[in-house]
């Protein structure tokens, strides 16, 4: 990849100045998180060069940016589809159809956990509790939408919605 | 939305317009802000202040349950630049209630930082809000540019001496930043690895500076002590135990959700609550208090009442409020094999008992659950345990280790079936319809 792919567009970095604001001046690395977050909406997903060019930009070093997007589940180090579905199937949404939801999903695209269509459109994560257990089966779509009650009908609905 | 159903309403009052509630102009109209304000315009002392707080009894709500205004006593008078911070990181496995407070009150959370940030002496605060819920992140930020507006936040609070200003840092998925050193790494823009402790975030916490960390439900409290008066918030619950709790009652009821009721309600007015057993089935067990508590077996929990002290007496923990609810289609080595997964997944790794044992844990029950289980493995897992707890920089380690502890303290004939016949003692089909997302005949 070269790297102007790697650079980020003028909307992104005012997003992300937007973040630094809210630490002291000095702490910069703060807001790598959101800087992060920022990047990877941006370009689907965070290869190591857009990791790089976050760090430059804070200010810090590339590996340290590498360490925090290496450790937190949602950052994505490699590509994924389109839409990406992650079912809690942990134990309190187990209970109400957690893991069934998850099993639904996966015949209906047929494919397993960490996996994506041939077209390019899904790809399915496996998650742990996202703090909404009594709307279970609950499932996010591309991290920040949060579907609840899903149910066979729902599910249907969702991956139809999915263009 | 969540279904909500309260005695003594005080942290869900704001709760029962839903979506239309959460604003500013609605929170002032039930009297939102108005502790604030008195505080401020009294210029009442911090001391008195942290004593109100004392008196009423409140107990942190992440899990802990150490008193709040000690924990705000023990701030250092004299430093120079201090912090408060709110821990919505809520992730364990059972909790929802942050989460619901968050999109339905979250000015009364704003108004508990501020005030809280008064009282040790900060002048900036950040509230971390767990990765998964971004609607609810997106909301609180809005709500702080409405309290910025209205003078709540910023230079010299509605025309006092006192500033403060407040700033939402949202996580993006790892459990172990709810541990409030992890937590504190993370938002220095680090990995969420725990801190020895000590020293404690009172003296050394965020970038190094003397930091007051609080769960959610602990600062939305606070305004509603100062509103009745810390005796009276007392009064509400039972000695030793202030005021009332939220809890996320999850798992094989009627109506799952989040009740507020008074700290000492018995147990099975809260099921009554949440609408009772789904399909009339049998109780089988509870964890009453998030998947890091030791299980209770039903006929132990039908005796308990929803407080600290009497979940404690029964060999588990209040921790943070949920309520998991298990019927008889449930297998209980399945159960457990998944929550020990989770701990699996989520250890940082920093530490070698942990790391290596929550690995072991998952392995063993995983190798039972699927039929090649051998006889010295339940001896196995109690050892395992044995060498993880107390031993590690955080409570994770515990946290793995209490589950499988109780698991098979309370149920071991059913993991010794399993060894024996590997196969489940309920019988497949019935674990299959227990979770209500087959219709019978249907898929
Ligand atoms: C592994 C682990 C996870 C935790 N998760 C949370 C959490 O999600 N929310 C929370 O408020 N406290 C959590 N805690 C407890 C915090 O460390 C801390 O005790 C709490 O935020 C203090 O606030 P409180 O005194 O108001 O309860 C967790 C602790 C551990 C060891
Ligand atoms: S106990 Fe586990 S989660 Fe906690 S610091 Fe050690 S390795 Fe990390
Ligand atoms: S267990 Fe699935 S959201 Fe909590």
């Amino acid at each position: 990849m070269n790297n102007d792919n790697a650079q980020l567009s003028p909307e992104a970095l005012r997003r992300i100045d937007r973040e630094v604001a809210k630490y002291p001046a000095e702490q910069k690395q703060s807001a790598v998180m959101a800087a992060l977050v920022i990047a990877q909406d941006e370009k689907g997903w965070l290869p190591k060069e857009t990791i790089a060019a976050v760090a430059e930009y804070l200010g810090m070093a590339p590996m340290a940016a590498y360490e925090v997007a290496s450790f937190y589940n949602m950052y994505d180090l490699q590509p994924v589809g389109k839409y990406k579905i992650t079912v809690c199937t942990n134990l309190p949404c187990a209970l109400s159809g957690g893991v069934h939801a998850a099993e639904y999903v996966k015949t209906k695209l047929g494919i397993d956990f960490n996996e994506t269509t041939a077209d390019g459109k899904f790809t399915l994560k496996e998650g742990e509790c996202m703090g909404a257990c009594g709307d279970a089966p609950v499932m996010l779509v591309n991290n920040k939408r949060m579907c609840s009650f899903m149910l066979p009908e729902q599910i249907d609905k969702l991956l139809a919605e999915c263009k | 939305m969540a279904l909500i159903d309260t005695i003594n309403p005080l942290l869900t009052t704001g709760w029962a317009k839903g979506d239309a509630g959460w604003g500013i102009k609605e929170y002032e109209a039930r009297g939102g802000y108005r502790q604030l304000r008195r505080v401020l315009e009294s210029k009442m002392t911090q001391d008195d202040l942290i004593a109100e707080v004392k008196k009423s009894v409140l107990r942190g709500r992440g899990g802990a349950g150490f008193p709040t205004g000690l924990k705000w006593s023990f701030m250092p008078k004299a430093a120079p630049v201090k912090y408060v911070v709110c821990n919505t990181d809520e992730g364990e496995p059972g909790t929802f209630k942050d989460r619901d407070l968050m999109r339905f009150d979250p000015h009364a959370v704003i108004e508990g930082m501020i005030i809280a940030g008064y009282a040790v002496g900060a002048k900036a605060g950040y509230n971390y809000i767990h990765g998964e819920i971004f609607e609810t992140y997106q909301r609180f930020e809005e709500a702080l540019d409405q309290a910025r507006a209205a003078g709540y936040l910023g230079n010299n609070v509605l025309g006092s001496e006192f500033s403060f200003d407040l700033f939402a840092h949202h996580g993006w998925g790892a459990y172990i930043c709810g541990e409030e050193t992890g937590l504190l790494e993370s938002i220095e823009g680090k990995k969420g690895q725990p801190r020895y402790k000590p020293p404690f975030p009172a003296n050394f916490g965020l970038y190094g500076k003397p930091t007051t960390i609080n769960n959610t439900e602990t600062f939305a409290a606070i305004p509603f002590i100062l509103g009745m008066g810390g005796e009276a918030y007392l009064n509400l619950g039972k000695p030793n135990n202030g005021g009332t709790k939220l809890f996320s009652v999850s798992g094989h009821v009627n109506r799952p959700g989040n009740f507020e009721v008074p700290m000492g309600t018995p147990f099975s007015k809260l099921l009554e609550m949440a609408g009772g057993m789904r399909g009339g089935r049998k109780l089988k067990a509870v964890i009453p208090g998030g998947s890091s508590a030791p299980v209770l077996p039903a006929e132990i929990m039908m005796e308990c009442t929803m407080d600290y002290d009497s979940i404690a007496k029964a060999g588990s923990m209040l921790g943070s409020g949920a309520v998991i609810v298990m019927d008889e289609t449930v297998c209980m080595v399945k159960a457990l094999e998944r929550l020990s997964y989770f701990y699996y997944e989520e250890s940082c790794g920093q530490c070698t008992p942990c790391r290596e044992g929550s690995g072991w844990l998952y392995r063993v029950v995983h190798r039972i659950e699927h039929g090649e289980g051998r006889p010295e493995d339940l001896d196995l897992l109690n050892r395992v345990t044995d060498n993880m707890m107390g031993k590690t920089i955080c409570a994770l380690a515990d946290a793995a280790a209490f589950p499988v502890r109780s698991f098979i303290k309370h149920f071991k004939s059913e993991f010794e079936y399993h060894i024996e016949n590997k196969k489940c003692l309920v019988d497949p089909e019935t674990q299959r319809m227990g979770s209500g997302f087959f219709k019978a005949g249907a898929v």
